[in-house]
């Protein structure tokens, strides 16, 4: 153990005795959880890949910083006419951190493998179109799927659709090998990750040599250790509240961007009351979003009207559709036979969010007749309970996943929606790779969740991002749950 | 001592028994699925079906007790579900932040508190006897994760000379290691120190009241004489129960105090156990703790012997 840290420690010393002048190329970064594994193929925890997406591990495609797809490990792919078959050519001389080769077969293990029976992938359905994968030769993978999917290599962008080494693709939980910019170097569990610049590694080089990843679960332990300059960046901070202090003091950034999260107010369409669209309509009146935005998130959030992010290009602003006005929402109610009121639950999962949203929600609520118990809960509860059970009437959640107005066409999924119309668009969604016919059935899925108020859409979950300021290249947004690092720099 | 030392541990073993039933059932009517935590909000439901089956949830809860059990008496703690290594492995890894944390935080915490107790009954009454107990019961009313975060404040964020948190690890040399556990530890001890000087003073000037003191001092020792060479070694007995008692508090202190400063301790282990429902390393950590506690409480029934002769297994009172 020493010895491997002597030769890095002395390098590094060394090179702070020769040049003052020379920027930094190490970094201390900060996350909230830890992670339980490092396996991104082998689980749903954010943490994961926001170790390792794009620094250690990659797949045939990436998502970049402002959310588009592009090429990863594979270099090029064209698309038949009928859109049903992807003939992926991939980059040559790129290896594995370990040392092995990587060719197409590795593309065609990580595939078959998240596809197969008792995989344990958590985005398995990313994978559900693909029928054939056939590699011709070393360079070139071919995907044939049962259905046109214009979504393919946004679905290979995923962190759980990275391409895995076979020989050590057990071990990526401890050891993650991949083929990535950063190779891993060790886990100190409950404290830190260590990632160090692979030297052979087939993209332009990061300038970053060390990256230590820095688990503070405490947010406000994590600000002192800002301030203490224990960390240089904490990219995504649950606690809007310590900002302040940061965008007071010029040696830091703080950087507010826009993530996938739509934050709603679940609502299960099929328990009574809420199963009549007039009390769910009530709701949607009842709500004051700014105020919510205001009060829970101090500000920082946008607010929406159907479950769709602002920040897509096929957003339609839906939030004018049920403005704030008790009255109406009274109004609505004893329409429904509810002139009185009615009490409900409102099941709260742990992050800051949903508990102080929550508690702004009842007030709102109690303004038109709804008396609510707050019920704050573990996730592990909630999952069980709410998630899975289907058992409650109201919850706070913000659904991460990027582009998921799909889950609405689900059987069974928590929010008990059942509508055949809004099945029938995204049935067609999937199978359509026109561009203006995809915006024009993304408007219909957005304004018919609207139309049925099925969950409250409260606001977009905003990224809250404090670095130092001589620190450029880390995401200002959140297109993905990532802290790619691989474009991070010192300027000086 | 010995048929004593047998009677003790037969009963030591006895409560570990019935500390393992109790964890292991009061863990399983916990709500919550690993699986369902492990895979999130987006898996198929065969996916949860073949890692459950991985993970053994499968089976019936009997059996499982009884592996883990026989499992336990060979020495395997079993592998966590989440991190995937050995729960042994992990918790060796652990212990070495915690256990010199908690050690270090009670040799300060006696340090202060016994010096200071004993001077504040010698002066009894007096300015400084008053000063040093207002003090105290500060120190008393004081919730250590308070005390940790100004800590934070002053000496890592204002002046910079230590860190806010973290662990430098051993092997980064005992110094550095030793210096990320110094405000840990300050923290947890300065609210024990505050309880202990309180009783150390109390139990002093009771001793002082004794009519063997008073006898010592007609024989013309000083009141610091007949105190240091009669009155303390009987003053400590009650310091050491509470001692005892205060380890106990120090292990639930670190799980708290290590979120607050980062370490990667038992106590944030624990925490993370439980919240993503790593069954068998909650199960394990649990009954470690409640096997410190027991363990504990059994030294402090012999340091009752060595302090004093009278409790000392066949001394017959009379």
């Amino acid at each position: 153990m020493t010895i491997r840290f002597a030769g890095p420690m002395a390098i590094l010393l060394i090179g702070l005795a020769v040049s003052a002048e020379a920027a930094r190329t190490d970094l201390k970064l900060g996350m909230i959880l830890e992670p339980p594994h490092l396996d991104p193929t082998a689980g749903a925890a954010a943490a994961i890949d926001e170790i390792v997406y794009a620094n250690v591990f990659e797949g045939l495609t990436r998502i970049t910083a402002n959310g588009a797809v592009a090429p990863a490990l594979a270099e090029r792919w064209t698309v038949s006419d009928d859109g049903l078959i992807y003939t992926f050519t991939l980059r040559q001389g790129v290896t594995f951190h370990d040392g092995a080769a990587f060719d197409s077969s590795d593309v065609r293990f990580s595939f078959e493998r998240a596809m197969a029976e008792g995989s344990v992938n958590a985005q398995k359905p990313l994978f559900a179109p693909i029928a054939d994968i056939a590699t011709p030769d070393t360079k070139t993978v071919v995907i044939t799927l049962s259905r046109p999917t214009g979504g393919l290599p946004w679905n290979l962008a995923w962190g759980d659709a990275v391409i895995v080494d076979p020989a050590s693709a057990d071990d990526n939980k401890t050891r993650p090998n991949g083929t990535g910019p950063f190779r891993f170097d060790r886990w100190v569990k409950g404290d830190r990750v260590e990632l160090t610049a692979y030297a052979d590694y087939w993209g332009e080089p990061p300038t970053l040599r060390d990256v230590t990843i820095q688990f503070i679960p405490d947010p406000n332990a994590a600000l002192a250790a800002l301030l203490a300059g224990d960390i240089d960046a904490y990219p995504n901070i649950p606690a809007p509240e310590g900002l302040s202090v940061f965008e007071a003091d010029p040696r830091y950034n703080v950087v507010i961007g826009a993530t996938e999260g739509e934050t709603i107010l679940a609502t299960n369409n099929a328990r009574p009351p809420f199963d009549d669209v007039r009390v769910r309509r009530a709701i949607a009146h009842a709500l004051d979003r700014q105020a919510i935005v205001d009060g829970a998130m101090f500000g920082y959030g946008t607010p929406i009207g159907s479950h769709f992010s602002p920040a897509h290009p096929d957003y339609v602003d839906l939030t004018g559709l049920y403005p704030h006005d008790p009255n109406t929402a009274r109004a609505l109610l004893a329409d429904a036979g509810h002139a009185d009121g009615f009490e409900a639950t409102l099941k709260l999962p742990p992050p800051s969010y949903a508990r102080r949203s929550g508690e702004i929600i009842a007030a709102q609520l109690a303004r038109v007749g709804i008396e609510i118990e707050l019920i704050p809960m573990e996730w592990a509860q909630w999952l069980e309970q709410v998630f899975r059970g289907t058992d409650y009437d109201l919850t706070i959640v913000s659904h991460t996943e990027p582009f998921d107005i799909g889950i609405y066409a689900r059987d069974g999924y928590y929010f008990n929606y059942d509508n055949a119309e809004f099945d029938a668009v995204i049935a067609e969604l999937t199978v359509t790779a026109d561009a203006d016919r995809r915006t024009d059935l993304l408007h219909q899925a957005q304004r018919k969740l609207a139309e049925d108020a099925v969950n409250g859409f409260l606001f977009q979950l905003a990224k809250h991002g404090v670095w130092n300021a001589d620190l450029e290249g880390l995401w200002h947004n959140s297109p993905v749950q990532a802290n790619d690092v691989t474009g991070v720099r010192w300027t000086r | 001592m010995a048929p004593f030392l047998l009677q003790r541990s037969a009963g030591l073993l006895a409560t570990l028994l019935v500390a393992s039933a109790v964890i292991f059932l009061v863990l399983e009517v916990l709500p919550g699925d690993p699986a369902l935590v492990m895979l999130g909000i987006n898996a198929d439901s065969d996916t949860l079906q073949a890692l459950r089956a991985e993970m053994g949830l499968d089976r019936p809860l009997l059996e499982r007790y009884a592996d883990w059990l026989i499992d336990l008496v060979q020495g395997h703690l079993g592998t966590s579900v989440t991190y995937d290594v050995p729960v042994s492995d992990l918790i060796g890894e652990r212990i070495a932040v915690s256990l010199p944390l908690a050690l270090l935080a009670i040799l300060l915490s006696t340090a202060i508190a016994i010096p200071v107790g004993v001077v504040a009954a010698a002066h009894h009454g007096r300015l400084l006897d008053t000063t040093v107990m207002g003090v105290a019961q500060l120190g008393v009313a004081v919730p250590n994760f308070w005390l940790a975060i100004l800590l934070i404040l002053v000496f890592s964020v204002g002046l910079r000379w230590l860190p806010a948190g973290g662990f430098a690890g051993w092997d980064a040399g005992v110094g550095p290691a030793m210096l990320s556990l110094l405000l840990p530890a300050i923290s947890l001890a300065l609210p024990q120190a505050a309880i202990l000087a309180r009783v150390t003073r109390s139990s002093v000037l009771e001793v002082l009241r004794e009519d063997y003191v008073r006898s010592a001092r007609a024989k013309g020792l000083s009141q610091g004489q007949a105190l240091w060479h009669h009155a303390l070694r009987n003053a400590l007995i009650p310091v050491v129960t509470i001692l005892g008692l205060q380890f106990s508090f120090l292990l639930a202190g670190t799980i708290i105090i290590e979120n607050v400063f980062y370490l990667p301790g038992l106590g944030r282990l624990l925490f993370q156990a439980i919240a993503q429902r790593d069954l068998i390393v909650v199960k394990a950590l649990v009954l470690i703790l409640a096997a410190a506690v027991v363990v504990v409480n059994f030294l402090v029934d012999l340091s009752y012997a060595l302090l004093d002769p009278r409790l000392r297994p066949g001394v017959r009172h009379g």
